[in-house]
């Protein structure tokens, strides 16, 4: 029996390897290196390792559109733009994951425990997090260049799995966060599940995994359409599972409010920009001409997604758990850009997450900052009057709720703009009334908060907004600067977006 | 042609103006001299421009400079470019030129203010916005210029806003403003979803095709906006009021150049109106009746700033009746914008060098025979005044002259009854123009024991002395060989050129308007040389003085018209809001937090409930497969 040794092009997976390297120097750092210096030393190598990886992104622009790693990855256009969307919200992320305050200093320890007292008490801080980050990184990395269906899978575990345990870790409300974290595991254990089983139907239709050959048969049009439907349908609903789409979205509310909120910034940014790379290479690619097929699905699952998600919105009065049901809202407004299957709604897509993703880090960002004795304060009635104490950080969340709300002049504007307007030109009308109406709803949400901090007078347990350590603000100033270019000056972006946005099979 | 020259002209101003903002105190020091340089840099580089385009044949000499595609959205593409054409160079060179002067000029008049910076940076910034309002390429372009110079304005005019009628008159100009820039923004609006472009070549392209009814109504537009900016009736309540900021502002932006922007948007507009002949004749009617308002405004006014902004209005009057006459007025409306520019502006500056030897008086009633304490005021003012009533060789005579003959030769009633509004219109410019210089310059003392009138300082004489030579010379260089209309021919004479029948000879129409003219000062000099003067306004006086002093009733009627019917409007919007709307979207918000609350329900905690409802999701899919198989 011959055994071919696989033919790896180290350069076009360089992005990936240098995180996975970054990822296992950090494991052995907290082996080797003392505990005081530990914080320093994690912080420079997770950075260095995002940076290097976003140069190579960046350096391997040129060569992109080849299949590497025999045909399991694909590196296109598209998928390079992910890959460093997903870089650059994880170097801002990074920042504010650093700022220690938020992670619990002995995840073993019993909430309330002796152990757990000591363990603060000595100054003990949490430096996993860093290679934990980078492997989440590196599965986000390969999610949206998989280009058959192990490899999509193994992506989908290697990004998860880290999250899992990220999810669980928060220094107050513990009990909460391990709670939040084994209803990610459970669910996420579940939706896996189905992925797999699509994988199978669709195995089963092709009779191979790799996106190629299934849309071969698909094109072909021989295989029995049954088993094509289950296939998609299953696979889909991991998929969506991942994104939050509703009616697989219940995980994230409970997961965004009990996760350290750090986390929770980099899990609601980068995780949709990786889950929607993934998603759209499959239906662009892949599954474009079993459309009719899987786009009627879609348009319903979309039109109730952003229903259900701007709803439900309104009635939150927590501020984390607001931002998870606006999460699953936009996650609706990106579904109409799966939907309109064209070369305008991938560019619109691209834009919507990378917009999205940095206003939403910068939106957890400035969560982190509003306290009380007890740590976080998450209970809006307790935000009212921030503006009067702290008009820079009230002006700033303010600022992010109007790019979600998609005000024109911010960045949020320009995505949906442009993600509806090509949803529209596929003839998706339907999609495009309910996405521009459900956009109302949730701009009455987000203005809510807004008159909240300055329009309303403070209670007598106000908090107080700590003043933030210089990573923070490094974040949330990133953030900011990105989201007030994006809107005024759109152009150079979607100019830059607009040539490599085309997907190779 | 490109050049990749022209984009400095705006960012030397605007950078040197973010640092004079920026800067703080310590800038102090070096601040204005900093401002004077950059507006005359700017200067220097419209001078080159402008000797490069004289190097070139008339057909290449507009220059486009394109800085970055701005939006790019689908079949919506605006670039930030910039155009200098033969149009926009007359403007460029007279807001930086006059602009410059008037910086010199500031740096005395303003250096007892601790506020000196703060007041450069504004002018920078005004002058940046404004070259960008007559070098954008398109009227998307334009527009971030015309907000800008509305916002520059509405700054310096409540420069001194620590006395609340200032801030008050700064609000009012920057609201009536608005009023005129919805205009320009429907314009716009209109453009666009007519011929999907808002650039003025691609709209100079479609507007042959384009419907009569579409270009009336984007002209009807444009007139609005222009009348807003260049205070023509009816928005034109906020020019007196605008005398609140200090002199030197007044001289540039409400005298010079930003007033002057209608005039310019509806020249650079011409392939709508030509094309849009009710909305031309909507121009020419706005026209006449501006400037024949204005000039009555005038002949009441004591304060010599506010009649001088009176004056303002009723030359931009005839400006704007100018370009509404198509083909044939282009030409002549920006010749008198530009020789207006000149003799406004010198007056202005004179004004303010009289109030700055008479403790800031305005009152003209205060004033008197200060011909001999400021010598070079007197002469500088005095020949701006023989240009603005139109005395040959001054050059006011040449550009007004022109427009009383256009006007004149319109055709038919419409020509005689313009032509008479504008002769009749330089008859009271004669009129109160003659009362200034008399109230100011001539007869007896009236002015208070602590004044010490006395001559301004070089740097403020010699500006307005350059300005005084430019009233003279202007109006003979620019007609000398039509060279302004041959200039001008390439932007604004591409529809050919249409002869009229002439009513009276040329030699005639200027013998009447000098003739009127003379009857003008005559009874000024009757009135107010033969008979002494109160330093009291007299309150005896006719209905009809009343009512022109309070400025022909325009602040009454506005409340009248808008203010009290808006208030009224605005409460039973309340109380319909209340009762109707309020109670709807309660109704639907109520609805959407019940609904919220209801299916918030649905999200119980237990992870058992949660992988069920993926189940039914997974379920209710294969079942709408099925559905579909079957």
């Amino acid at each position: 029996m011959d055994f071919n040794s696989p033919t790896l092009e180290y350069s076009l997976l360089a992005p990936i390897l240098i995180i996975l390297a970054g990822a296992l120097i950090g494991v052995l750092i907290e082996a080797f290196v003392g505990k005081t210096r530990r914080p320093v030393v994690q912080l420079s190598v997770a950075l260095a390792a995002l940076v290097l990886a976003l140069i190579q992104v960046i350096r391997i622009r040129e060569l992109s559109s080849t299949t590497a790693a025999m045909g399991s990855v694909v590196i296109d256009g598209p998928g390079l733009l992910f890959q460093g969307a997903i870089l650059i919200i994880a170097i801002i992320s990074i920042f504010l994951i650093a700022d220690q305050d938020n992670f619990t200093s002995s995840p073993a320890a019993l909430p309330g425990s002796d152990e757990e007292r000591q363990a603060t008490q000595s100054g003990t801080v949490l430096t996993e997090i860093y290679p934990l980050t980078l492997f989440a990184v590196a599965g986000m990395l390969l999610f949206p260049v998989a280009s058959d269906l192990i490899t999509l899978f193994v992506a989908l575990e290697v990004l998860s799995l880290p999250l899992y345990l990220m999810a669980g870790l928060s220094r107050h409300r513990r009990l909460a966060s391990q709670e939040a974290a084994l209803k990610y595991f459970l669910l996420g254990a579940f939706s896996s599940a189905f992925f797999l089983f699509g994988s199978a139907y669709l195995y089963g239709y092709a009779g191979t995994v790799s996106f190629a050959g299934i849309h071969a048969a698909v094109v072909g049009g021989t295989g029995n359409d049954v088993i094509l439907l289950l296939g998609i349908a299953f696979v889909s609903i991991g998929l969506l599972f991942k994104v939050s789409a509703v009616p697989f979205h219940a995980w994230s509310p409970d997961v965004y409010q009990g996760a350290p909120t750090p986390i929770t910034g980099f899990m609601a940014a980068a995780t949709k920009i990786a889950a929607f790379g993934a998603m759209l290479r499959l239906f662009y690619t892949v599954l474009a001409e079993a459309q009719w097929q899987w786009r009627p699905f879609f348009m319903v699952i979309a039109i109730i997604t952003m229903i259900f998600g701007s709803l439900v919105a309104i009635s939150q009065r927590d501020v984390k758990r607001m931002l998870a049901y606006s999460s699953i809202a936009h996650a609706g407004f990106l579904l109409t850009g799966v939907i309109a299957l064209n070369k305008a709604g991938l560019e619109a897509s691209i834009y919507y997450l990378f917009a999205y993703g940095v206003a939403t880090v910068g939106a957890f960002g400035i969560v982190t900052l509003v306290r009380d004795s007890s740590g976080e304060v998450s209970d809006l009635n307790r935000w009212a009057g921030l503006g009067k104490r702290s008009p820079w950080v009230a002006s700033a969340f303010a600022f992010f709720l109007l790019a979600f709300a998609g005000i024109p002049l911010t960045s949020g504007f320009i995505g949906k703009f442009a993600i509806f307007s090509a949803a529209y030109e596929s003839g998706a009308t339907a999609v495009v009334i309910v996405g521009v109406l459900s956009s109302a709803i949730a701009a009455f949400f987000y203005i809510r908060v807004i008159v909240l901090m300055f329009f309303t007078d403070a209670t007598e347990d106000g908090t107080s907004v700590v003043i933030p350590s210089i990573l923070t603000r490094l974040t949330i100033a990133i953030s900011l600067v990105i989201t007030v270019a994006l809107g005024v000056f759109p152009a150079p972006l979607l100019d830059f977006i607009k040539p490599l946005a085309i997907f190779i099979r | 042609m490109t050049s990749n020259l022209i984009v400095y002209l705006i960012a030397i101003p605007l950078f040197s103006s973010a640092v004079l903002l920026l800067s703080g105190r310590k800038a102090n020091k070096w601040g204005h001299l900093l401002g004077t340089l950059a507006s005359a840099s700017s200067f220097g580089v419209s001078a080159y421009l402008f000797t490069q385009m004289l190097a070139q044949p008339a057909e290449d000499r507009a220059m486009t400079q394109k800085l970055f595609s701005w939006i790019s959205v689908g079949s919506f593409n605006v670039d930030a470019s910039l155009l200098l054409d033969q149009l926009s160079i007359c403007f460029v060179l007279l807001i930086t030129g006059v602009g410059t002067l008037i910086h010199i000029y500031s740096i005395s008049y303003m250096s007892h203010d601790l506020d000196r910076r703060r007041f450069f940076a504004y002018l920078n910034l005004f002058i940046a916005a404004m070259l960008l309002l007559v070098l954008g390429d398109s009227y998307l372009n334009l527009y971030v210029g015309w907000e800008g110079v509305g916002l520059a304005s509405y700054l310096l005019i409540g420069f001194w806003n620590e006395k609340p009628t200032y801030a008050t008159a700064a609000k009012k100009a920057f609201v009536m403003n608005r009023v005129g820039d919805l205009g320009l923004s429907l314009a716009i609006m209109i453009a666009f979803a007519s011929m999907g472009t808002v650039s003025f070549a691609g709209i100079k392209e479609a507007a042959p095709q384009a419907s009569t009814t579409t270009l009336t109504a984007i002209g009807i537009m444009l007139l609005i906006a222009a009348a807003g900016k260049s205070a023509q009736f009816p928005l034109q309540a906020w020019l007196g009021d605008a005398m609140a900021g200090p002199t030197p502002v007044s001289a540039l932006i409400h005298a010079a150049t930003m007033v002057t922007a209608g005039v310019y948007l509806i020249t650079r507009s011409n392939f709508i109106f030509d094309a849009a002949p009710t909305a031309q004749l909507l121009v020419v009617i706005v026209g006449a009746i501006t400037l024949l308002f204005g000039a009555v405004i005038g002949t009441a006014k004591d304060d010599i700033k506010k009649a001088l902004a009176a004056s303002t209005m009723s030359q931009i009057g005839y400006m704007t009746l100018a370009a509404g006459l198509g083909p044939v007025g282009y030409a002549f409306a920006i010749m008198h914008l530009l020789t207006h520019g000149f003799f406004k502006a010198g007056m202005f500056l004179g004004a303010g060098s009289v109030m700055h030897g008479m403790n800031d008086e305005v009152n003209m009633r205060k004033y008197g025979a200060l011909r001999k304490f400021m010598p070079i005021t007197f002469i500088t003012f005095g020949l701006g005044y023989l240009a603005i009533i139109g005395i040959p060789p001054f050059a006011g005579f040449y550009s007004k002259d022109m427009i009383i003959e256009t006007a004149l030769n319109a055709g038919g009633i419409k020509g005689i009854l313009l032509g008479s509004a504008a002769l009749f219109g330089a008859g009271l410019t004669a009129f109160y123009m003659t009362r200034v210089m008399i109230l100011t310059f001539t007869g007896t003392k009236r002015w208070d024991d602590d004044a010490h009138p006395h001559e301004s300082p070089i740097l403020m004489w010699l500006p307005m002395a350059i300005l005084a030579i430019g009233s003279v010379v202007s109006g003979f260089l620019f007609t000398r060989g039509d060279a302004l209309v041959h200039w001008l021919e390439p932007v604004v004479a591409s529809h050919g050129h249409e002869e009229h029948s002439e009513l009276l000879p040329p030699i005639v129409v200027s013998g009447i308007a000098l003739t009127i003219v003379l009857i003008g000062i005559s009874i000024a000099v009757m009135m107010y040389v033969r008979r002494p003067i109160e330093d009291v306004a007299p309150e005896n006086v006719s209905a009809l003085t009343r009512i022109v002093r309070q400025d022909l009733l325009q602040d009454a009627a506005n409340e009248a018209i808008f203010m009290r019917p808006g208030q009224a409007l605005t409460k039973t919007l309340i109380a319909v809001d209340e009762k109707v709307i309020d109670g709807a979207v309660h109704g639907v918000g109520a609805m959407a937090i019940g609904s919220g609350s209801e299916l918030r329900k649905s999200q119980t905690g237990y992870v058992r409930s949660y992988s069920a409802l993926i189940l039914v999701g997974a379920a209710a899919i294969v079942l709408g497969i099925w559905v579909i198989t079957q």
